[in-house]
């Protein structure tokens, strides 16, 4: 696939390794390989997880993530949908109303436009609505695309409008490790959970314990210490906020990478304490600005740390247009190490 | 086969029920206590008294925004109910879903949705829970003409009879959605009654009468439950009332008045009354008694609502998330 070549097959960097399982030893596997290593022992262990969606029985298996389950789990419990993506998504809460734990693969976020309702106005109200009296036990996932010409359907990073329903939960994974400690987290859990994945994430390997484990929905995590300013960077672009602020090392410029893995509940606590060390705020996020994560962020910053802040927050996201087609539009269009070395520039020099 | 004297009077019993709490409701609602929108039931209780008689305990139900029927008929707690149009904690959902938004899981009723169309996916979905559980329970979701334009009717169907899901549909022609008539928003008869063969069983059946309400139902549950697939059930009937609140609320000129009184004298408890009392099923001094108990129970649900406490602020943020 001409998607191979958007980016080049790499190790994750080395992050300190302190959210690996204490005397676990992990293996280097591919992102997928980890997320289906999580979907395949879940599946394993509780028999009231099931994997539906869209072609999640294909050779390919979204993008690998699904594969091969189908054969092993049979069609009952791994199953292609309808093209129908507004009543399976009922059909979703209703299993899980009915004592079930469904996993429901959408591939793209934009899909998601049509699970809407469901997603919205049911699975994250359900609880609340009746005061307690029945829970929602589900997953949906999503894979932001990006690659040769996707254009405006096909590659919408739509974090910004689920973030901002209460109800749902929300996470955006960007390791290897977390991919499967945090699918395995979402199923256990007994609330609606939203996991949106980035196909660059895809072309990552990373250290991963064979045996389950899960990860704390709602922890987030500090990828690389530093003095000088804190840059929360989501999903991939955590290892692209990793790359910047080691360059930015040899200028001297020292920057703390945050990655909450989880939007919502966001882990205020672990960014605010950073800010107050650092007293600068860099937020970048696959999305677009307005009325998106890093508004969120940023705003919450500015509410519940002011008084640490000595400059004014960055934000680096995409620009607040539909994704163009043609690659040098495309390319204009990404941001990635540069724009967030460029951020943190502006944060800590001011220009 | 004719019901029993046990199942018809039952079935009377349930209906008559329901209409009487609907009539109290009704009456009571200008005085400000039910802060809620209501979506009254009158006209259409043979719908819900019909197909819950079919059902056992532990099948599940789904509704919509009209649910006071649903609910009551499924075994609902009446106190629970009326607390909840009182906006107060002891409520079915402690006064956070209101009228709209009904609840009783020991019934298999996992809540309400009042989303047009939003309970038929999830009615489908629970359907598939029970048939990977290899449980026999089935179940059932009400839904009106309204509901029936929407596409999730059309992907959960072919979902269901994909699956072979025990999911019966059942939708309540009442002629109206709001204030649009079915036929300026249907092109004909619903697509289901045409060609569905061995894959659904369907139906379209006058949803005033019981008895035939209760039959049909019967054999679509029995269709569903043997493993043989889902069932569309069309009740043809009549909101009585407006669409929302009491009649006093119900804008003028938006519809015949013969009409409604065309339907009125189609009222299927009092149909059905006349018809108990005829074949000697009912008598009067059973009416009499019947009456009277409805009647004390409503009291006393009236009374339970009017006295519960109200829900403070410091619960404003529970139950966001199941723990
Ligand atoms: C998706 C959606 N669209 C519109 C509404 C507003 N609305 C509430 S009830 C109703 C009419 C529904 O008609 P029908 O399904 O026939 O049920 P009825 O009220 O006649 O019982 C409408 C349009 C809604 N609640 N949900």
């Amino acid at each position: 696939m001409p998607w191979s070549r958007i980016k080049p097959d790499t190790n994750e960097p080395d992050f300190s390794n302190d959210v690996l399982l204490d005397n676990k030893a992990g293996r280097r596997i591919a992102y997928a390989e980890a997320l289906n290593e999580a979907l395949f022992q879940a599946l394993s262990l509780d028999p009231r997880v099931f994997v539906m969606g869209q072609g999640v029985d294909d050779p390919s298996g979204m993008f690998g993530a699904t594969r091969g389950l189908h054969l092993k789990f049979g069609a009952d419990r791994v199953f292609d949908t309808p093209l129908a993506e507004t009543a399976l998504s009922g059909v979703a809460v209703g299993a899980a109303l009915g004592g079930m734990r469904p996993v429901y693969f959408h591939n793209r976020p934009d899909f998601l436009l049509l699970a809407m309702d469901q997603l919205v106005n049911h699975a994250a109200k359900w609880h609340y609505m009746f005061g307690g009296a029945a829970c929602v036990p589900l997953v949906f996932w999503a894979c932001v695309g990006r690659g040769w010409g996707s254009a405006a359907q096909h590659s919408q990073a739509l974090q910004g409008l689920f973030m901002h329903v209460p109800g749902l939960k929300l996470i955006m994974p960007a390791t290897c490790f977390d991919a499967k400690g945090l699918m395995l987290s979402a199923i256990a859990d007994k609330n609606p959970v939203l996991i949106i994945d980035h196909r660059m994430n895809f072309k990552q390997r990373g250290l991963v314990p064979e045996e389950p484990y899960t990860v704390p929905i709602g922890k987030g995590v500090i990828r690389r210490k530093g003095r000088d300013v804190t840059v929360v960077a989501i999903s991939h672009l955590v290892a692209e906020a990793y790359a910047a602020a080691q360059e930015l090392a040899e200028e001297g410029i020292e920057a703390e990478i945050i990655d909450p893995r989880t939007l919502r509940p966001l882990d205020e606590e672990l960014i605010l304490e950073s800010v107050a060390r650092t007293g600068r705020l860099v937020v970048t996020d696959t999305g677009w600005k307005t009325g998106g994560v890093t508004a969120e962020i940023g705003a919450m910053v500015a509410e519940k740390g002011f008084a640490s802040l000595k400059a004014p927050i960055v934000r680096v996201c995409n620009p607040d247009l539909p994704t163009p087609s043609g690659y040098t539009l495309e390319r204009a269009y990404y941001i990635g190490k540069d724009d967030i070395k460029a951020g943190i520039v502006k944060a800590v020099r001011g220009s | 086969m004719p019901l029993t004297t046990k199942a018809r009077l039952q079935l009377f019993r349930t209906m008559l029920r329901i209409r009487r709490v609907q009539e109290r409701i009704e009456s009571e609602y200008m005085k400000d206590e039910m802060k809620t929108p209501v979506h009254l039931y009158i006209g259409q209780e043979a719908i819900a008294s019909g197909v819950c008689s079919s059902l056992r305990d532990d099948d599940a139900i789904n509704s919509n925004h009209r649910s006071h029927g649903h609910y009551l008929a499924k075994g609902g707690d009446l106190n629970a109910m009326m607390a909840e149009l009182f906006c107060k904690s002891t409520g079915c959902s402690r006064g956070y879903g209101g009228s709209m938004h009904l609840v009783d899981v020991a019934h298999g009723n996992m809540g309400t949705s009042a989303i047009v169309g939003g309970g038929i996916p999830i009615a489908t979905g629970q359907g598939l829970a029970f048939q990977m559980q290899k449980l026999d329970r089935v179940s059932a979701v009400f839904f009106g003409d309204g509901a029936a334009d929407e596409g999730t009717l059309y992907e959960s169907v072919n979902f269901a009879m994909l699956k072979q899901l025990p999911v019966v549909y059942v939708m309540e022609n009442n002629g109206w959605a709001v204030c649009s008539p079915t036929a300026t928003r249907h092109c004909g008869d619903n697509v289901f009654h045409k060609g569905a063969g061995d894959r659904l069983f369907t139906a379209k059946i006058d949803g005033n009468d019981p008895e035939l309400v209760f039959d049909t139902a019967e054999k679509a549950v029995a269709h569903a439950r043997s493993g043989q697939g889902p069932a569309f059930i069309e009740c043809v009937t009549y909101r009585i009332l407006g669409h929302a609140g009491c009649l006093q609320q119900d804008p003028k000129g938006y519809r015949d008045p013969a009409e409604i009184e065309l339907w009125r004298e189609r009222c299927p408890v009092c149909t059905y009354q006349r018809k108990l009392l005829e074949l000697g099923v009912l008598s009067h001094s059973l009416l009499t008694e019947l009456e009277a108990v409805i009647s004390a129970e409503i009291d006393a649900a009236f009374e339970f609502a009017r006295t519960s406490p109200l829900p403070t602020a410091d619960v404003l943020h529970n139950h966001l998330f199941c723990e």
